[in-house]
């Protein structure tokens, strides 16, 4: 079923707004993803009619917040196939969910073992390792990129061996959008029995993952790549891992019992969610993904690709304009550089023409510097896009490129 | 001529464009005709922070007065940078620290120097700023 893209824009009251004079194009997907009137209404709902704190109340409406939110994980754990509900740690996004999973190797690793990490990684998901490794003496190695943005696989295999004992991948590059052969790293690195945490923050919003049918041991992503709120996101952990794992913070929900002597830990989720946690926000998330549902991730992806080939055939006919991580799987993103023009000069006339792209190094200096520049210039596509906006994107880039020549 | 005198200059071009395009190309073509800075200068100490192209910003006192020197890999950084040297190169100490900058406002620029942009130019004022201050208490 093809989607219907005019009923779709109804739905994304930002998409309606002019800036500097002229209809709103918003290329700058990757970053954060629309808002559709459901989800808004839905936190102002929250607000409006039954906020109040979850879990711990005797009363009503603490009961009807508990139930909503609680009823946002069931929505999450059916999304990703995940077997148990409380494999599902409610975080406020992708860094938190990391943070949480490298303070939980910090004790778990000793200066023999050793992490994996790709060469196609953001800053948040390089940092937390470091931090990590300078407590436990672990060491990191990285799987390097090649010429067209993809992990070479061969050297995974060389640095791959039984002193590792965690491997952390993105499933798609911020920076290029390269989808990443996720299930072939987590088979790999099952057999020399390494976790593997992916981050499918770039990935969500695009193609529906399986958690089980990946066998994945650590799954995050954040609500608001997916039309969801900023603030909050997911951390998958397999029971196994959790359990293992001490918690991150300290304070209320996350234990059982304390004394002054001792403090028993809570059971699972709860271990993980200190404090008060971000309800409205888990609530719209679950709303925004039955949105997403609605409208089919196949056909989101299908229309989704039929953009990006689109935008890729027509801004190769710009002379002097390069793509970075040109390849056949990817999501709709593309980074991008005209030769003798700076990406930030050119990411300022598209905004005074209206159209948002995100310029420089998308948080991923370690793959600029692979590619020696020191920057791109980011389009990145969703499913309320139109070809319209691309045609308007080509004529706007074309009038800058003049204009900066 | 007195800082203010250049500022209303300035502000009067400006107010001859009609739309933006024309107002970015006469940005751009300062930013071609910048007072450059000398490679060996275009060094990283001279960098300013917080900017997504570099930026070189370099300051010596000639005759009393601060010669400023700049350069960008961002031609309409380059360009505002030009616009800001225009106005305090070749001025003393005492006037550069006294000055105000509401003449980009009245360009309507003022865009370009939101402490949130990532183009360094609000450093880039600020550290103008921190080389009349040591010049003058010479």
């Amino acid at each position: 079923m093809a989607l219907d893209i005019n009923k779709i824009r109804e739905d994304f009251p930002i998409l309606k707004r002019k800036v500097n004079g002229n209809d709103f194009v918003y290329f700058d997907n990757a970053a954060t993803s629309q808002k559709p009137n459901i989800v808004i209404d839905s936190i102002v709902d929250y607000y409006k009619n039954y906020n109040s704190n979850i879990h711990r109340g005797v009363h009503t409406v603490s009961q009807e917040a508990t139930d909503a939110y609680e009823g946002a994980r069931t929505k999450i754990q059916k999304h990703f196939n995940v077997k148990n509900s409380h494999e599902i740690i409610f975080t406020s996004g992708t860094t938190h969910s990391i943070n949480i999973v490298a303070n939980g190797f910090k004790d778990l690793l000793n200066k023999n073992d050793e992490i994996i990490i790709s060469g196609l990684e953001h800053h948040s998901n390089i940092v937390p390792w470091q931090m990590m490794a300078e407590k436990n003496g672990a060491k990191i190695k990285v799987i390097p990129i090649n010429k067209q943005g993809e992990l070479n696989m061969e050297v995974y295999d060389s640095i791959l061996n039984k002193n590792t004992k965690l491997v952390f991948v993105n499933h798609v590059s911020n920076a290029l959008g390269t989808i990443n052969p996720i299930k072939e790293i987590i088979e790999k690195a099952h057999k020399v029995k390494a976790a593997v945490l992916i981050d499918g923050a770039q990935a969500a919003s695009h193609f529906k993952a399986d958690f089980q049918e990946l066998d994945v041991d650590f799954y995050t992503t954040s609500a608001h790549k997916l039309c969801g709120p900023t603030g909050v996101g997911i951390l998958f952990g397999k029971e196994k891992w959790l359990n293992k794992m001490p918690p991150y913070q300290g304070g209320g929900e996350m234990i059982s019992d304390v004394t002054f002597d001792k403090t028993t830990y809570a059971d699972l989720p709860h271990k993980f969610e200190a404090g008060t946690p971000n309800v409205s926000g888990a609530i719209a998330f679950g709303v925004a993904l039955d949105y997403l549902n609605s409208l089919g991730f196949d056909n989101i992806n299908l229309y989704e690709s039929s953009l990006l080939k689109y935008a890729t055939k027509k801004l190769k006919t710009i002379s002097g304009l390069k793509i970075y991580g040109d390849n056949e799987n990817k999501t709709s993103v593309i980074s991008f550089n005209v030769e003798g023009i700076h990406a930030y000069d050119i990411g300022t006339l598209l905004d005074k023409f209206g159209i948002a792209v995100r310029t420089g190094q998308h948080c991923a200096q370690p793959i600029m510097d692979h590619f020696e520049i020191p920057g791109t210039v980011r389009v990145s596509l969703a499913f309320y896009n139109t070809k319209k906006e691309i045609d308007k994107l080509y004529n706007s880039l074309k009038q800058a490129i003049s204009m900066l020549s | 001529m007195k800082i203010k005198e250049i500022q209303d200059i300035i502000v009067e071009e400006f107010s001859l464009f009609e739309d933006w395009m024309q107002k970015y190309e006469y940005m751009i073509d300062l930013g071609k005709s910048i007072d450059l800075i000398k490679p060996t200068n275009k060094i990283d100490s001279n960098l300013i922070d917080g900017c997504q192209s570099k930026l070189w910003l370099y300051a010596e006192l000639k005759h009393d007065k601060i010669i400023y020197t700049a350069d960008s890999e961002a031609i309409i950084t380059k360009g505002m940078a030009a616009i800001l040297l225009r106005v305090f190169s070749n001025q003393t100490p005492e006037d550069i620290l006294k000055a105000d900058l509401d003449y980009i406002d009245q360009i309507g620029l003022k865009e370009h120097l939101s402490p949130t942009r990532a183009n360094g130019l609000v450093s880039m004022i600020k550290q103008m700023k921190y080389y009349a201050l040591a010049y003058s208490k010479k």
